[in-house]
């Protein structure tokens, strides 16, 4: 018991944890931001019947239990897969219990929380607007970054925090992915199921209670933004 | 000089009609196009805009815009497009409205100045009324100088008196500009003051093609009042809830039959 509680102390002032979740968070979205912006910008204008083909794939890590996605995950990027194999042999990057498997595998995991605020976003934009700046002789580069995405910045601030905050909150792929190697995919709600299940509540509890206020200060600002939005441009 | 010839399917309330027509229209022309709704109006705009595909041959001045083996896609189409909901930046200024289009300032002010919105060009659409929303509209369509100005119900979301004033700035900038003009309007008002040439649609046809004063035209609305003014007349009618001005010449008010 005494072991215990020293040992609680020492994990307590480890902050570790914390940065991997955050820098595991900050990379999974700026590369979702890039692959969900072209789709997401696709699926808002296309009349084609692929759409609620493509939708439903999409939308798939919502429903999916955690541990069928890191299921399908692992067995996708372990060895014995081709992908896993490929990224070994070409590059020497080893996908499972590792930092780089951490990333691939959230990318998959927070990818529909990317895409369907900008889908809706662009959706939710005045068609004529967007004809109005393809008159002006705007490519569609163009007019997505210049005229879509500055109308919908609540739907772009949602989208890359919501994506930012499910990455944070992910557990059970990255348990199943990553494994607890302090360091490299030890990260924070990793850290506090194990503090729990060796009955270090205290430390748990500190854990646990930085990550709700962070939460919750987060979305306060996503809302309060919004709603600044809201007053400024109507949007 | 335009020539138009297009051919396309609409899928209307009355099911699938064609959309068949051919037409030429001079430079600096004004012309008025109205029907019904569901006629093909809006869309014969934006096919000629690109926005729309249609089997179309679009030859202006000696350029063609499209036939069966080129379709100049609508950001090479020199066209200015203002529609009844405005459709403007709203992250930008009245200003950046109109710089959007074509970096020239010179030409920016000169339009904000005629069309007296100099004194708001740094406000946001969100905080300008619907008439002004309209003119940012119309100058930053004509920002472009283009070949043909394109113009669905421009006026129809303003109440009577901006509507006035708007024709009048329409009038002035036409002059101005001497743009060949396609203006979809179902307005008397802005028929008699507008238009150079009056096009009647009726399911995708052309069944009338005049000079809007030759026989005036058949309105479905009650007479409110007849005004004198100065030599002249003025007619206030009521059509579809609407109160509307015509003003009118003694022999015109003589001529008309109710």
């Amino acid at each position: 018991m005494q072991r215990i509680s020293l040992k609680s102390m020492d994990t307590a002032l480890h902050f570790e944890p914390f940065v991997l979740s955050f820098e595991l968070a900050a990379i999974t979205a700026s590369i979702l931001f890039c692959v969900a912006l072209p789709l997401a910008w696709y699926l808002s204008q296309t009349r084609s019947r692929k759409k609620p083909f493509i939708e439903a794939i999409t939308a798939l890590p919502i429903v999916l239990p955690p541990s069928v996605l890191g299921f399908y995950i692992l067995w996708a990027l372990s060895a014995n897969s081709p992908v896993g194999a490929f990224f070994e042999d070409t590059f020497g990057i080893k996908l499972v219990f590792s930092f780089t498997g951490l990333v691939v595998a959230s990318s998959l995991y927070s990818f529909p929380f990317m895409l369907q605020p900008l889908q809706n976003g662009f959706e939710s934009l005045n068609k004529e607007m967007l004809e109005a700046s393809y008159i002006a002789g705007k490519s569609k580069f163009q007019t997505v970054f210049q005229v879509a995405l500055p109308n919908m910045k609540p739907a772009l601030l949602t989208a890359l925090i919501i994506t930012f905050a499910h990455t944070v909150g992910e557990f059970g792929v990255v348990l199943m992915v990553g494994g607890s190697i302090p360091g490299e995919t030890k990260v924070a709600s990793v850290a506090i199921y194990e503090m729990v299940e060796t009955m270090d509540y205290t430390s748990a509890h500190i854990y646990s209670a930085i990550m709700l206020g962070i939460s919750f200060v987060v979305l306060l600002l996503v809302y309060l933004f919004n709603a600044r939005q809201t007053r400024r441009f109507g949007l | 000089m335009i020539y138009l010839k297009i051919n396309k399917a609409l899928h209307g309330a009355k099911g699938v009609m064609d959309l068949k027509l051919s037409l030429e229209i001079q430079k600096g022309e004004f012309v008025v196009l109205h029907g019904k709704s569901g006629s093909g109006k809006t869309t014969l705009l934006r096919v000629l805009a690109g926005l729309e595909e249609a089997d179309a041959i679009i030859k202006v001045d000696s350029e063609i815009w499209q036939d069966a083996s080129i379709n100049l896609p609508v950001q090479k189409r020199e066209i200015g497009f203002v529609s009844q909901n405005y459709a403007l930046f709203e992250n930008m200024t009245v200003e950046q409205n109109l710089l959007f289009v074509q970096k020239d300032r010179t030409l920016a002010n000169h339009l904000l100045e005629l069309a007296e919105l100099t004194e708001l060009k740094n406000r946001y659409p969100k905080n300008l009324s619907g008439g002004q929303k309209q003119r940012v509209s119309i100058c930053r369509a004509l920002m472009k100088k283009p070949k043909l100005l394109l113009l669905d119900e421009p006026l129809s979301a303003l109440d009577p008196a901006m509507r006035t004033k708007l024709q009048q700035e329409l009038k002035t900038l036409h002059k101005e500009f001497q743009t060949t003009t396609i203006m979809v309007s179902h307005n008397p008002s802005e028929i008699y003051h507008l238009a150079t040439r009056v096009i009647e649609l009726r399911e995708g046809k052309i069944i009338s093609d005049k000079e809007p004063q030759s026989d005036g035209f058949i309105l479905d609305a009650e007479v409110v009042e007849i005004q004198k003014v100065d030599q002249d007349y003025k007619i206030i009618i009521l059509q579809e809830g609407e109160l509307i001005t015509v003003p009118l010449s003694k022999e015109k008010l003589e001529n008309i039959r109710i």
